[in-house]
């Protein structure tokens, strides 16, 4: 990646790596530069959803009957109840100025910050995943399974304090990473396309959290709705101690930790690991991996294992963290936002981390939009589709905007000589 | 000693010197009858009671035929049944070992018998009836979108362009009927407006996928996103407001073809349906026809396999291709308009509930072909159906073991234990003059 040095790859790369430029360049390099594009998707995302909150809003479609006598009457109402749900939006994913006290008012960001715990780790498993050029839409079914596993240890077995939670989570990750190996074993051995296996292994663990929530181990009362509350012993610590911020509420809790050791382990396994170097070779392409004498089938299960164990990851921040029990929804839509975590992120443990913040502040604050105003949450899709729609195709964004295209030394890139079934060249690079 | 097959090693078959080899036998087939037949005698027939009957209701409600309840004795049934699955097994062995194909009769058979002395076993002394009418008509019930989405699926994908966005597709197709059968009060403009809505869908994938040259799976994932949402959006805005104007059912009625649907069990079942499903045989047949027999279909499968080629003939492949999506789409579409106005139902926030993802698989199991797609489809949905029914009864295994049955099969099967399933050479690879 970095040979080529041409700043197409990364944000990083153009930021850390720029090039002895002539003066019009600089300029054209930041214009074109990824970070320009997301920031740009970002807003177009935002007026795409502003559209829509527009045109659902039933004080907008009222004046509408009399647009062309008196527009301005809509558009107010339209600027009412755009700039009502963005603020709510704030309010419920920032700063919330109207709270009374400070605790109160701080909330928000660390609901934000909650609700991305999940999404960064599971969005890492996905990027790592992507990075071999395997598209892993199975962290749902290793989100289901990890859950399972840690909340078993957590609320099943007795244990001392800091080993009981160690335990859990190490249960989870295991959990996750077997149950994501699978997917990767299959498309090593028999070449099996493991976007199908990873779906299909989605819904046999749906009907295996249904299934186990009725037995009498998981439910006692048999309802199959939730397990019993996992031990106090077995749950991430609260981050945020009451003399810190006093009265606080926060549901913050050590989760958040595993999630910047696991992006900070992510960086060094695919940037200064050599099975890192493996992944990425195998990603860019299988055949010239292989002929460098490379493991292409272990590699593969080898990252769908570390990939699964991410998502175990995840799976514990929820029971041992948010939740604490286990439920059949403990999954919620977490493994598929993951995939657009991953693509916002562009595959890279930092980006990835930053993505999953921006989402799950969206998440956070998306539920106080529709508790305050009328918007639905499902803006929330809306918006983060939209974005990485518009950053994987970064030549759109740029007719949007007329931006100059990129300097010319892009179009080097062999395009017709793409490996099948490889997105990660899309994704890095697109 | 030249010869078209290559010499296997180790086959114990091997011709003397002079006479051609034969290819390696394959034995898949056989090794899976022979564990359908192993789990037949062990598990079904003999843990069937003695002297117990199980009775199949043929035909529920108000039929003009009306079939007393059909009491078989349970035990001998079960055994009949699972003797004749070792049969069949013994008999694909002595097949393949001859090198000769297993015809499909067989395996149809096969799965019916397996599948009856399941039934025969669940329902042994108990006084539910098991409801055959009602259990094959809901079977094609569920299998509706997965077959319009499988045959999307399909057309795409035969051109080399995956499309995930089957789910999306017939969930806009559901949400579009639904508005505009509402909106207009005639639910056949609800099938006018599926097709448009799933082709709109289908052309924003080929424009990011041809145009761009963005990753198919990628945009087709977040299609089925962008869907989930926007629909979910006008669900909680517009259609809740006023559901009345906006979201009332109009249910498409049922057309009883006068002398078919008058046959026994099959007849209520394939032909007392809606136009959507008479419209769904027509599409399969013209579509296979279309895809193995004229130039549309040689031309896609040219674009699919060989695109380079393909441009070198003259024929225009990035314009195939997005023809093609677009095609496919509306075709999905149109099977989402079943969830709503071809169940007479009103639209409900995710209401295509990750069909689109199996009818995906359906595709793949059929390898790529339309009828090979309906098959799988009506696996797919039979199982599922025999899941719902049976939990209702009270059957001796889990429902969700049930349900999970189809997905192991599939994952059995793209794994090559039951056979090669090979994609179209070109799938999903831009293609780039």
């Amino acid at each position: 990646m970095s040979s080529q040095g041409t700043g197409p790859d990364t944000d990083q790369d153009t930021r850390s790596a720029p090039q002895p430029a002539r003066g019009g360049d600089v300029l054209r390099e930041i214009v074109t530069g990824n970070a320009v594009i997301s920031v740009l998707a970002v807003v177009v995302a935002m007026a795409v959803g502003g559209v829509l909150i527009a045109v659902a809003d039933s004080g907008v479609r009222g004046s509408s009957t009399y647009f062309f006598a008196r527009p301005g009457d809509t558009l107010v109402a339209a600027w009412r109840a755009v700039s009502g749900a963005y603020v709510a939006m704030f309010r419920g994913s920032v700063y919330d100025w109207q709270a009374a006290t400070f605790a109160a008012q701080v909330k928000p960001l660390t609901e934000s910050v909650v609700y991305a715990i999940p999404l960064i780790l599971a969005g890492l498993g996905v990027a790592i995943a992507f990075r071999a050029g395997l598209f892993n839409i199975g962290a749902q079914g290793q989100i289901i399974v990890g859950a399972i596993v840690a909340s078993y240890v957590g609320f099943a077995w007795d244990l001392p304090v800091v080993l009981h939670l160690l335990l859990a989570v190490l249960g989870g990750l295991l959990a996750g990473a077997l149950y994501g190996a699978i997917p990767g074993i299959l498309k090593g051995r028999t070449g099996a396309h493991e976007v199908i296996v990873t779906i299909m292994l989605n819904y046999i663990a749906l009907y295996f959290i249904s299934w186990i929530l009725k037995q009498q181990a998981f439910n006692p009362g048999r309802t199959g709705q939730r397990s019993p509350a996992v031990e106090g012993s077995a749950t991430y610590p609260l981050l945020v101690p009451d003399l810190l911020v006093p009265g606080n509420s926060f549901r913050l809790h050590a989760g958040l930790l595993v999630a910047i050791l696991a992006t900070v382990f992510t960086w060094w396994l695919l940037e200064r690991s050599t099975l890192g170097f493996e992944i990425r070779a195998v990603g860019a392409n299988q055949h010239a991996a292989r002929t460098a004498g490379m493991s292409v089938a272990r590699t593969l299960a080898l990252t769908m294992a570390i990939a699964g164990g991410m998502a175990g990851l995840a799976a514990t921040a929820q029971v041992l963290g948010t939740e604490r029990s286990l439920t059949a929804g403990v999954a919620a839509s977490i493994g598929f936002d993951a995939i657009t975590v991953a693509l916002l992120g562009r595959s890279r443990p930092l980006g990835t981390f930053l993505a999953g913040l921006l989402f799950g502040a969206l998440k956070a604050g998306g539920f106080l939009m529709q508790s305050v105003t009328a918007t639905p949450i499902d803006i929330v899709l809306v918006v983060q589709s939209v974005i990485v729609l518009l950053i994987a195709a970064p030549p759109l964004v740029r007719s949007i905007f007329r931006l100059p295209a990129p300097p010319a030394r892009r179009r080097r890139r062999p395009r017709a000589a793409r490996p099948a079934g490889g997105p990660s060249q899309e994704v890095t690079a697109p | 000693m030249i010869s078209p097959v290559p010499p296997a090693a180790g086959t114990d078959t091997t011709g003397p010197a002079g006479t051609p080899v034969r290819a390696r036998a394959d034995y898949r087939t056989t090794v899976f009858y022979g564990l359908a037949a192993a789990v037949a005698v062990l598990l079904f027939a003999l843990r069937t009671p003695g002297g117990a009957d199980t009775r199949f209701q043929v035909v529920t409600g108000s039929g003009l035929f009306t079939v007393p309840v059909i009491a078989v004795p349970a035990e001998p049934v079960a055994w009949l049944l699972s003797l004749a699955l070792v049969g069949a097994a013994a008999w694909a062995g002595v097949l393949t070992h001859q090198r000769r194909r297993v015809p499909l009769w067989l395996h149809i058979a096969v799965g019916v018998a397996f599948v009856l002395c399941f039934l025969v076993w669940v329902g042994a002394g108990r006084a539910a009836l098991i409801p055959v009418t009602s259990l094959l008509a809901g079977a094609l019930a569920l299998s509706v979108p997965l077959i319009f989405g499988a045959l999307s699926g399909v057309v795409c994908e035969r051109s080399g362009v995956i499309n995930i966005a089957i789910e999306g597709q017939l969930l806009f197709g559901a949400f579009a009927a639904a508005v505009v059968a509402s909106r207009l009060a005639t639910p056949f403009l609800g099938l006018v407006a599926a097709p448009v809505a799933g082709a709109a869908v289908g052309a924003v994938l080929a424009w990011f996928a041809v145009r761009y040259q963005v990753n198919q799976i990628i945009v087709g994932v977040v299609l089925n996103t962008l869907i989930i949402g926007l629909t979910g959006f006008f669900f909680s805005t517009v259609l809740s407001e006023d559901a009345a104007l906006w979201n009332a059912r109009q249910p498409l009625g049922t057309l009883p073809i006068p002398l078919l649907s008058q046959i026994p069990i099959i007849g209520p079942v394939l032909f007392s349906q809606t136009i959507l499903v008479y419209l769904m045989y027509v599409l399969v047949v013209v579509l296979h026809v279309m895809l193995f027999r004229s130039r549309w279909g040689l031309r896609t499968r040219a674009v699919g396999e060989h695109p380079k080629a393909a441009d070198t003939v003259g024929i225009q492949v990035n314009r195939r291709r997005v023809a093609n999506v677009i095609l496919g789409g509306a075709i999905a579409g149109l099977g989402g308009a079943f969830f709503t106005v071809g169940s007479g139902l009103a639209f409900g926030r995710e209401m295509s509930a990750g069909q689109g993802f199996i009818a995906l698989a359906s595709m793949i199991l059929g390898r790529w072909s339309p009828f090979g797609a309906v098959v799988a489809a009506l696996m797919f949905g039979f199982s599922r159906n025999l899941g719902n029914v049976l939990s209702t009864i009270g059957a001796p295994v889990p429902s969700e073991m049930l349900l999970m049955l189809p997905y192991l099969i599939t994952i059995f099967a793209v794994a090559g234990l039951v056979g090669r399933i090979r994609p179209p050479a070109a799938n999903g690879q831009p293609y780039v003059k």
